[in-house]
Formats: C-alpha cells, structure tokens, sequence
C-alpha cells in the first residue's frame, strides 16, 4: 500500500514520531504512543481558500481535506454545521460578557458530536475494504456507529456498559446493531474490545481506526472559527472523557492558523469533567502533568472514562494555551442543564451540564475573565439521559377540564403576566 | 506456578506471533524481565528510560489495572491472568 493517499500523507507516532503506512492501526509499535494522520499542508492551502469554501455544501465534509479520507466520503455526508447560538442570556448567569454555544445536541443523525468522528471513521473503513465496524462506547458513539453503518449497509458490533441509560441502548438496538452489554465501566468494555479488536479482523472505530476517527472531532472547531467569521474565540470550553475532543479542537484552531484561514489570537482552550470522574481536572488542579486512574461515579455517563487515553495531550494543550480544568457536581450539572434549558431553549444531556457548570466555576475563579467572550461546545442531547433529570424537575400541573380549576391553579401562581 | 500475559498485537512480531505466553514470576516487574529473557527487546517496548510502565501503556491482573494494585510490585499467583493492552480514545 501506498504511504500517502489523498491529503494525507502517513500516520505518526505522537511520541517518537515513527512514521506507518495509512492501514487500520492506532499504536506505535516501538513505544505504544498513538499515531495520528499527517498531512501535506502545502496541498491542502492550495486546495481550502476561503472563497471556495463559502460554496461548499453545510455539512463538516467542506473541510475535507483536513478530514482523513483518501476520497469523497461516503458515510455520513450530512453530518455537521450544527448552530452555533449566541447566548445572551446564558451569558448573564455565567457572569461574562458575551457567550456562544456550539450546538451538537443537533448533529445528524443521533445528536451528538460522535457522528463527526463515526463518518470519518466509517467513510475510511469502507475506503479500506472492511464490512463490518465496533465500538466501545459510553452511548453517543454507540448510537452514532449503529446508524451510520445501518445507512452505509455495514455491519455492526457495539459494546456499552451494561447500566447505560435506557434511551442510549434503546437508540443502539432500533438500527439493528448486535449490541452487548458488558457488567463493567467503560475502561472495562475498553480493555476488552482491545483484546476483542486484535482477535477478530473489524474496524473498531476507537481502536484500529482511533487515528482517523479521533481526527473528525477538529470539525467542531473548523465550524466555530467560520460561524465566528474567520475569528478564533478567546475562550472554548469543552468537556472531557478520554480528553481526545479537547485536543482535536486545539489541533484545529491551529491547522486554521497554519492555513492561514485564521489569524493567531492565542485562543484558550478549557477543560470540563465530572467530579465523580475528574482524573484530568484533578491532575491540573495538582499541577501534575499525568494523571491518576480513577473508579468514575457520576450522572455523566458519557463522560466516566477513569483512563483517559488523551489525558496527558489534555493536560498539554490547556498548560499550553493558557486553559484551565475544572469539575461540577452531581448536582450542580443538572443545574447547569435546566440553566441552559431555561436561558437558551437547549436541553442538554448530563455531558453539557458539566461543560455549562464547569464555565460558570472558571468565570467565577477568574479563569476566564468576565469581560471576555466564551464558546461552550455542547455535545449531547437532552433527550438521550432522561434518567438523570427525571425526579428534578417537577410535575405537570393536573387538572380537570374545567376553566375554574385552572384559575385556581394559576392564583396561586405569582409568576403569571396578564399578556 | 503459571501466569498467562496475553500478547497485543502490536508486539507479537516480537514472540513470534505467540498470543499468548507463560511466565512463572511472583511480580509484574519480574515478569517484565522474564519475558525479555525469552523475547528480547519486549522490555524496552514496555518500560521507559525511567524504569515504570510508558505512559500509554496498561497492564492488568485478572481485569485490575495494576495503577490500583501497587503498579511493578503488583504480585502474581499461579492461574492469573496478565493482559498488556494501549491505552484506547474515548466513547
């Protein structure tokens, strides 16, 4: 096979920089480092001008050259250019001065980010000859595999912890996908695709295709920096699991620069975790630039990775552009949804309460400071962890249909206009 | 006294596509040093310049990663399982 195919031009290893053929693999052999794709950036700037991007399709695939497939993508050809939402409101009860939300709670078609990375992933396995795709998910990517590869006639195999939330699994099983529920937490389910993956010759979207799939994720900041016309935001702060997201979107504000698409406003990145899984938040919180394996205990179940595999690139990118890791609550994440839910109208799952909480605690310590401008990226739907809201926000008035029993309820209402 | 370290892929080119191997150590850190008397060069693969497991390395015990036991002084027993598994992106 040939080293180099489209824009792409290897992969490499992030720790010693050996570089391998573009095949289904993800680890160095010399020093286990993760390989990531490298590009010809001198193709790509002759290829991605501004002017000719403003014609492209609004999907995440206009900026397919800095997306690694070999050819046009096939999978997922309608994912992304999610809103990005200026929130005044939210702003008010962050305490800064102008805040923006990225909203994949909306991605096509299983609102979450997960379907950028998942038609990457999916879009180069076809490419590669492979018929039927895996994961090891916490439910997003899960969701995202089973209908990308339902739509792209691929078979699939997802593997979840057994006690995800009942709408995840459900949103597994209606594609078709074979889904196994493992008695463990994600590391477990991680630890045993590893062996599963090196056993049985498919392409796990997080495993053998990590370098491919981890790379879709830099689309949300592509995304960001034209709907902020060509400007890279002050602040963005993003939730972490394995930490992989926070890295890709710090890859890609830089690539823009590179590009020469957006000028160098040194933009901050910052991280946001659940304190009941907060491995990297607390490694920064420690000044330690390695984190501490934890056991995760939290409502954010999309995000309770306790092995962060991008932990340390994490903890790198933040030290370096002048970021900060914070964590929330149980309780303070479903404050932090209904705040977004009732200033903004975006019901968030559990994972957007913890960036939203996490903003508000670095307005507050001064990490990002109240007169400057903030993205949130929001990654999940609402919809998806009912559970974790379910006995927290009230009941429905009942009432018989009678026009008496309505102006009782609503005298005892204070909150009630006249128009 | 038998341990079985499973092998991942991408050091099997090293024990010439063994998936499996036996050691007989009573510790991690032994184990490491038996198995690099049987296939050298897997040492170095596994234990950087400072001695400890790489960073984007896993070990585990019977399912436990050894960061939760006590890391190359982890013990071993006869029956357990070793496996050696990159660490994997997120979900």
């Amino acid at each position: 096979m040939s080293k180099s195919a489209g824009f792409m031009r290897a992969l490499k290893c992030r720790e010693c920089g050996r570089e391998y053929p573009l095949e289904a693999t993800h680890v160095c052999e010399f020093d286990f480092g993760p390989l990531e794709v490298a590009y010809d950036y001198d193709k790509i700037k002759k290829s991605m001008k501004k002017a000719a991007l403003a014609r492209r399709p609004q999907t995440m695939w206009r900026f397919r050259e800095l997306l690694p497939v070999a050819n046009e993508p096939t999978v997922g050809t309608r994912v992304g250019y999610t809103p990005l939402i200026k929130a005044d409101r939210l702003a008010k009860w962050l305490g800064v001065r102008e805040a923006w939300v990225k909203n994949d709670a909306v991605n096509y078609p299983t609102l979450s980010f997960k379907d950028r990375v998942v038609s990457v992933a999916l879009s180069r396995a076809k490419e590669l000859g492979f018929e039927t795709v895996a994961c090891a998910s916490t439910g997003n990517l899960a969701n995202s595999v089973a209908a990308n590869a339902a739509a792209a006639g691929l078979d699939s195999f997802v593997f979840i912890p057994a006690d995800l939330e009942e709408g995840k699994i459900l949103n597994s099983l209606i594609y078709g996908a074979r889904v196994v529920g493992i008695r463990g937490h994600y590391d477990e389910v991680n630890r045993l695709c590893a062996e599963i993956a090196g056993k049985y010759g498919w392409a796990f979207v997080n495993v053998n295709m990590r370098p491919y799939y981890a790379e879709g994720s830099k689309s949300m900041a592509y995304e960001i920096a034209e709907q902020l016309d060509w400007k890279l935001p002050q602040h963005t702060v993003v939730p972490m699991a394995s930490g992989s997201l926070l890295t890709k979107i710090h890859k890609g504000y830089q690539e823009l620069i590179k590009l020469g698409l957006a000028k160098d406003s040194k933009p901050a990145v910052h991280g946001a975790q659940a304190t009941g899984c907060s491995p990297i938040s607390a490694a920064y919180k420690q000044g330690m630039d390695f984190f501490k394996p934890v056991k995760p205990a939290t409502i954010a179940k999309s995000l309770a990775i306790g092995t962060p595999a991008d932990g340390f690139y994490a903890l790198k990118v933040m030290k370096e552009t002048g970021g900060a890791a914070d964590d929330v609550t149980d309780d303070e994440i479903r404050e932090a949804m209904s705040a977004l839910a009732e200033c903004e109208g975006i019901f968030t799952e559990t994972a957007g309460g913890v960036t939203v909480g996490t903003a508000k605690k670095l307005v507050a310590s001064g990490r990002i400071p109240a007169e400057d401008s903030v993205v949130l990226c929001v990654t999940g739907n609402g919809l998806k962890t009912l559970d974790a809201v379910q006995r927290h926000v009230g009941k429905p008035a009942e009432i018989k249909p009678s026009l008496r029993e309505f102006e009782q309820l609503i005298e005892k209402d204070s909150k009630v206009k006249s128009k | 006294m038998a341990v079985t370290v499973r092998i991942p892929t991408p050091l099997r080119k090293l024990t010439n596509e063994q998936e499996t191997v036996e050691v007989e150590s009573v510790t991690i850190g032994a184990a490491i040093d038996e198995l690099e008397g049987k296939f050298p060069g897997i040492k170095e693969r596994l234990v950087g310049e400072d001695g400890e497991v790489r960073r984007f390395v896993n070990v585990y015990v019977n399912e436990e990663d050894i960061r939760f036991l006590e890391n190359r002084a982890t013990p071993l027993k006869d029956g357990d399982d070793v496996s050696i598994i990159p660490a994997i992106a997120g979900g």
